[in-house]
């Protein structure tokens, strides 16, 4: 099944919760009808606090470039002396 | 550790551009890493302005023509047609491919092989997000981008991995060939493309933290028209996979 299904069918699903709730009125009518913008709201909310979480949790390598300039410096080395040309490029 | 022999080929794909300098130093590294395993290096050059096939045949002549292969092109002629022209010529069983400025090591090829071996996994990819891997040389603002960027794929796309636009990958070489034919995108959208297809044909993937050193950045900055891209190559993943 594509994905676009499956979210269609997600968001109809929601849809008809949200069309059964209001006919239902379990809930206060006002309350229901903004029940859309509720979830909304709650999707923007989440999102912006998984990037908030992430960009804390980055993960980041300083020690990974000084590794890199030492296996630049050994691997210049060895093709120099056999032949390669590693002038600065 | 002693590890079981290995007796499975890969063809490591490294399409370049006026890479002159970092070629040699890619190939010293990746025979410095993987000493023991059977590969070949394809080097699919389009044409660089730099000599940087000049520096691939010296390197032909110090490690041999059975171990780099050259198979350039005219010019430049982009990144998914790169990886299709080296698969032709590709005899191992595995592909790895990578990127050409070593902000992938090869230092890792011998995880992605491992974590292969112990899982059967079709698929190998490196991802920079998690614990144990991780990114050198981006500001804030980049992080940002990176981030609010993966959490809009990942809510759209529902993807399985962590690192959508990553391409240090480890492919069986039937798996990248049957996904390759059917992507059309480009640039790293076409990275994000080959995995989320390769997600919902139901492949096996797995992934293994790497480091990621951005000695580029600074030259390529994350311009608006990026981000439209970015957005268009979402939407299209979204109503196509």
């Amino acid at each position: 099944m594509k994905h676009i299904v499956k979210i269609m069918t997600f968001l109809v699903a929601i849809i008809a919760t949200w069309i059964s709730l209001l006919q239902a009125a379990m809930i206060p009518q006002s309350h229901t009808w903004l029940l859309p913008l509720y979830f909304i709201v709650s999707l923007g909310c989440y999102g912006l606090f998984m990037v908030g979480v992430g960009l804390m949790q980055f993960p980041t390598c300083p020690q990974e470039a000084i590794l890199l300039q030492q296996d630049v410096i050994e691997a210049k080395q060895f093709l120099k002396r056999k032949g390669v040309d590693v002038g600065s490029d | 550790m002693a590890e079981q022999h290995n007796k499975n080929k890969y063809s490591i794909i490294v399409p370049t551009y006026n890479e002159r300098l970092n070629i040699a130093l890619i190939v010293f590294l990746v025979f410095k890493h993987i000493p023991d395993v059977d590969f070949e290096i394809i080097i699919v050059d389009d044409g660089s302005p730099d000599g940087t096939q000049d520096i691939v045949k010296q390197l032909q002549q110090v490690y041999g023509d059975d171990h780099i292969l050259l198979r350039a092109r005219p010019r430049k002629l982009g990144l998914g047609t790169a990886y299709i022209h080296g698969l032709k010529h590709a005899s191992g069983n595995f592909v790895v491919i990578m990127d050409a400025d070593l902000s992938h090591h090869p230092k890792y090829l011998p995880h992605f092989i491992k974590k292969q071996m112990e899982t059967g996994a079709s698929i190998v990819t490196g991802t920079r997000y998690v614990r144990g891997g991780g990114v050198h040389g981006w500001t804030l603002m980049r992080k940002l981008t990176s981030r609010g960027a993966n959490v809009l794929a990942h809510t759209l796309l529902w993807p399985g991995v962590s690192d959508l636009t990553g391409s240090f990958r480890l492919y069986k070489k039937s798996v990248l060939e049957d996904i390759i034919s059917s992507c059309v995108s480009k640039g790293y959208v076409f990275q994000m493309e080959m995995i989320v297809r390769a997600s919902r044909k139901g492949y096996h993937i797995e992934e293994v933290p790497i480091t990621f050193v951005d000695r580029v950045y600074g030259s390529s900055k994350l311009g608006g028209s990026e981000i439209v891209e970015y957005l268009k190559g979402l939407v299209y993943l979204l109503v196509t996979t």
